[in-house]
């Protein structure tokens, strides 16, 4: 199994792009060309930058219940992957970090069959180890002097931010709207915010450096994790055993021990 | 408005002494490295060196002491006004501007400090000019809106580093006279390797070898009577150095020069024994007759001199016509024999007499 | 039949070098058109002046200006002390003041919140004063001025130090103060360098992002600049931060054009 950094994984989705532009429909062939070993097969899987632990983890186990096979992931935000796998990157698997950006390929036809809901997440307060400003609830957000930090609504993490806060009615005033939840996180974790919005999983990858703060109105957004093969997958047989996988009791174990819920 | 100048740099091997009487010019000669330059640079305070005492007109300029400077006077305070070889025109301020720079330094306001610009540019030929920008100046105009720029800014000592060093020959003579009107009266110091910058524009001479002043007096006298080889190589002068034996000057080992000395000397003082390139005549063959010095020498040198011919021989010159040279078949390489009249040669002390200008 | 062989101008470069230049120029363009490509003409106008895009770009123009102005008040004078002064430890000081130029901003961004952030170096004592920096719009400025301030510094010290000082001390000897010398003789000299490293700051400033992402955040109208407002676009409406991106093309290449101005200017 090989990781690869997200910077290259546009260059990597070109020279492959490159490569199959003799024949996409031979991908078979080409392996079995590239390598003397008839079962060796690498699986391309999308996915979302949250899922990169528990990814990596069950990625590994897949490859020794199917020796030959190595799995390749490329990580990073959904509508990152949208837009790549939009330009024709070769994935075979693509997990995305909410329905919007798996409904996006599913209206280009790029997507095999119908999506699979595997986990769930869903929001906590993210705060300093500690708990310096005493914070118990979303209310408590509100009080002067406090910098929260929450996602832009134009990402996945802000957008359930923005449910949350409609189902809840309280209106947070953000002291910025950051890119992704790892930069949310990243201002916990400096100190620089007293609280911010991020999901259980985020909290629980943390380690020591944040505490979570559990609130009822999370359940307002709650967020889901959906899988699918994608359209003219080279290893389409090999993409939806590692589906099952997910799906099933060893993804589900691992998913359930970083925090995700059963969707 | 007197300066008197004292300056060791050790590193350079430089330690001169100077002094210029209120209102006077002192040439300074040297060859290169000699330490011209280190006296400026002391003079106008770009130069802080290892012991040195400069005063001007009373007032302490720069005093430090093995090291330690114990007054400081920073350039632009000291009323002390610079002209390099090169104008060095600021650039981009127009040539009445530039002229201006230095009164409007001093707080004279805008409309005043260009009508004495406009005074100055006059006096050193350059009317009509004010607007130009310096690119647009010839090599000899530019050099003299850098000396009309010196003088508006009133200085108490004005130092000249070879000002005509970088300028075209033809371009030399009509600024060296501008210079001579506006020096008049001016207490300055002019670095200078030609001995005409010293006969027309100096008072006193200065000679500096090797970071020491060897000379030092009024021009008309360093240059008549030079006591160092420096000095009278640009006197135009041969001078054999040694000592006084009662009779003539004793140059090393079985060599006398014989001559007319004019002050009393002691047996055993050292002497310079001086005479005329022109006085000296080259022979082949050995010569008789009236008093005579001959000196055996390989010609080093035949070259054109004014409608003569030049020969160097050793560390002596000799003027002779052109058919005198074609006749002996005169090459470098050539053994001759330079003889000069006892009549011809003139025997003076090496260290300047009380009634002249005191030795510093 | 004969062939002539057009005489080019540089005829003593070998023909092959023509090719890796070609791929170079191409690997630069390229992008560059293709980006235009992807402009859609129609809505653009639509587009720029949507209320988050004007915000940005207002907040970005500000941003720059007064990095840019901060930069000048700081780096003319770091320029001359590095030119000029003597000092021990000079060309260690010469070579770290470039440092930012060679840091990804990220690095740099990191780097300020540990220094002006609240548990940072300087933070304590800014908020005992009741200053706070981090998610402010001073932060952005600080993040610009940090990167941009080498562009400066550099093209300055240069021209500093080729013009020399001949007309610094004739200046001296004219009675001029070191102050007067400073602004009539050595920054009118070095006038054309001054220029274009302040275009060149500015520039970078307007472009600065991972040392903004990283220590200010990221808030409409307070700390969103456009290079932010770009990158947050393309999470939802991709033409959005394409025509954003072409106003920083135009804005580069305008930028580009006025150092190549008075870069000529300056050559004598």
């Amino acid at each position: 199994m090989r990781r690869r950094v997200l910077a290259v994984a546009p260059v990597i989705a070109l020279v492959l792009g490159l490569a199959g532009c003799g024949g996409s429909d031979q991908g078979g062939d080409d392996d079995a060309a590239a390598s003397p070993t008839p079962e060796a097969a690498t699986l391309t899987v999308f996915a979302a930058a949250s899922l990169m632990g528990v990814f990596e983890e069950i990625g590994s186990q897949f490859e020794s219940d199917h020796p030959g096979v190595s799995v390749e992931f490329s990580f990073a935000g959904s509508s990152d992957l949208v837009a790549q796998i939009q330009q024709g990157a070769p994935a075979d698997v693509f997990a995305s970090a909410d329905t919007k950006n798996m409904d996006k390929l599913v209206a280009d036809d790029l997507i095999d069959g119908d999506p699979v809901d595997f986990a769930t997440n869903t929001l906590t307060i993210a705060v300093p180890p500690g708990n310096p400003a005493g914070i118990t609830s979303l209310a408590d957000l509100t009080q002067d002097g406090l910098n929260v930090v929450v996602c832009a609504p134009q990402v996945p993490c802000g957008s359930a931010t923005t449910t949350v806060e409609e189902g809840s009615g309280i209106t947070l005033t953000p002291v910025s709207e950051e890119q992704s939840v790892t930069d949310v996180l990243n201002k916990v974790i400096a100190g620089e915010a007293d609280a911010g919005l991020v999901y259980v999983t985020d909290v629980k990858g943390a380690g020591d450096t944040v505490e979570g703060v559990p609130f009822d109105e999370s359940s307002n957004a709650v967020n889901t994790y959906p899988i699918a093969t994608v359209s003219g997958a080279s290893q389409a047989d090999l993409a939806k055993q590692f589906i099952a996988m997910v799906t099933g009791s060893v993804g589900q174990d691992v998913l359930a021990a970083a925090g995700f819920a059963r969707p | 408005m007197s300066l008197s100048l004292r300056a060791a740099v050790p590193e350079r091997g430089v330690d001169v002494r100077v002094d210029v009487p209120a209102g006077r010019t002192l040439a300074v000669l040297g060859p290169n490295g000699a330490g011209k330059s280190t006296l400026l640079a002391a003079a106008a305070g770009l130069l802080r060196p290892h012991d040195a005492r400069v005063v001007l007109d009373g007032r302490e300029l720069t005093v430090v002491d093995g090291g330690r400077t114990r007054t400081w006077v920073p350039p632009h305070a000291r009323g002390v006004g610079l002209l390099a070889q090169e104008a060095r025109l600021f650039p981009h301020l127009s040539v009445l501007d530039n002229v201006a720079f230095g009164p409007r330094s001093a707080g004279v306001p805008r409309a005043r400090a260009r009508a004495v610009a406009h005074e100055w540019l006059a006096r050193v030929g350059l009317d009509g000019l004010d607007a130009r920008k310096p690119a647009a100046l010839s090599g000899g105009q530019a050099q003299r809106a850098a000396i009309a720029r010196a003088l508006a800014a009133d200085p108490r000592l004005v130092l000249l580093d070879e000002p005509f060093a970088a300028l075209d020959v033809g371009a030399t003579p009509a600024l060296r006279h501008t210079l001579s009107e506006v020096l008049a009266g001016r207490t300055a110091v002019l670095v200078t390797h030609d001995v005409l910058d010293a006969l027309l524009l100096a008072d006193d001479v200065a000679v500096i070898e090797a970071g020491r002043v060897v000379e030092h007096g009024p021009t008309r006298d360093v240059l008549n009577r030079p006591r160092s080889a420096f000095a009278a190589r640009i006197a135009g002068l041969n001078m054999v150095g040694g000592t006084w034996d009662g009779t003539g000057v004793r140059v090393g080992e079985g060599l006398r020069v014989q001559g007319v000395c004019d002050e009393p000397l002691t047996a055993g003082a050292p002497a310079v024994a001086v005479f005329r390139p022109a006085a000296v005549s080259v022979h082949t063959a050995p010569v008789t007759g009236s008093p005579r010095n001959t000196f055996l020498a390989d010609i080093t040198v035949v070259e054109p001199h004014g409608d003569l011919v030049r020969v160097r021989a050793g560390d002596l010159a000799a003027d002779i016509t052109p058919a005198s040279a074609t006749e002996l078949r005169l090459v470098p390489g050539a053994g001759v024999r330079l003889v000069v009249k006892a009549a011809e040669v003139t025997i003076y002390s090496v260290v300047r007499g009380q009634h002249e200008h005191p030795q510093p | 039949m004969t062939i002539r062989r057009r005489p080019h101008a540089g005829s003593h470069l070998p023909a092959w070098a023509f090719v890796p230049a070609g791929i170079g120029a191409a690997l630069v363009l390229l992008p560059l058109v293709a980006m235009v490509s992807r402009v859609s003409w129609g809505n653009l106008w639509p587009l720029l002046t949507s209320e988050s895009s004007l915000t940005a770009l207002a907040l970005s123009l500000r941003t720059s200006a007064t990095a840019t102005v901060l930069c000048v008040l700081l780096g003319v004078p770091m320029a001359l002390v590095l030119a000029r002064a003597r000092f021990p430890g000079r060309d260690l000081a010469r070579s770290l003041v470039l440092l930012p130029l060679v840091l990804p901003p990220v690095v740099g961004g990191i780097a300020l919140l540990y220094t002006f952030g609240r548990r940072g170096l300087l933070g304590h004592t800014l908020e005992v004063l009741g200053v706070q920096i981090a998610f402010s719009t001073t932060a952005v400025v600080l993040a610009q001025t940090f990167v941009a301030l080498p562009f400066l510094v550099i093209s300055l010290e240069g021209a500093v130090r080729t013009a020399g000082d001949r007309y610094e001390t004739v200046a001296a000897t004219l009675g001029a103060r070191p102050t007067r010398v400073l602004l009539r003789v050595t920054l009118p000299l070095v006038a054309p360098a001054l220029a274009s490293g302040t275009v060149l700051a500015f520039a970078r400033a307007l472009g600065e992002f991972g040392a903004t992402i990283t220590f200010a955040g990221s808030l409409q109208g307070v700390t969103r600049t456009l290079p932010l407002e770009i990158y947050l676009q393309r999470e939802t409406d991709p033409d959005a931060a394409v025509a954003l991106s072409l106003v920083l093309v135009v804005v580069a290449v305008t930028v580009i054009g006025l150092t190549r101005r008075t870069g000529t200017e300056s050559t004598p």
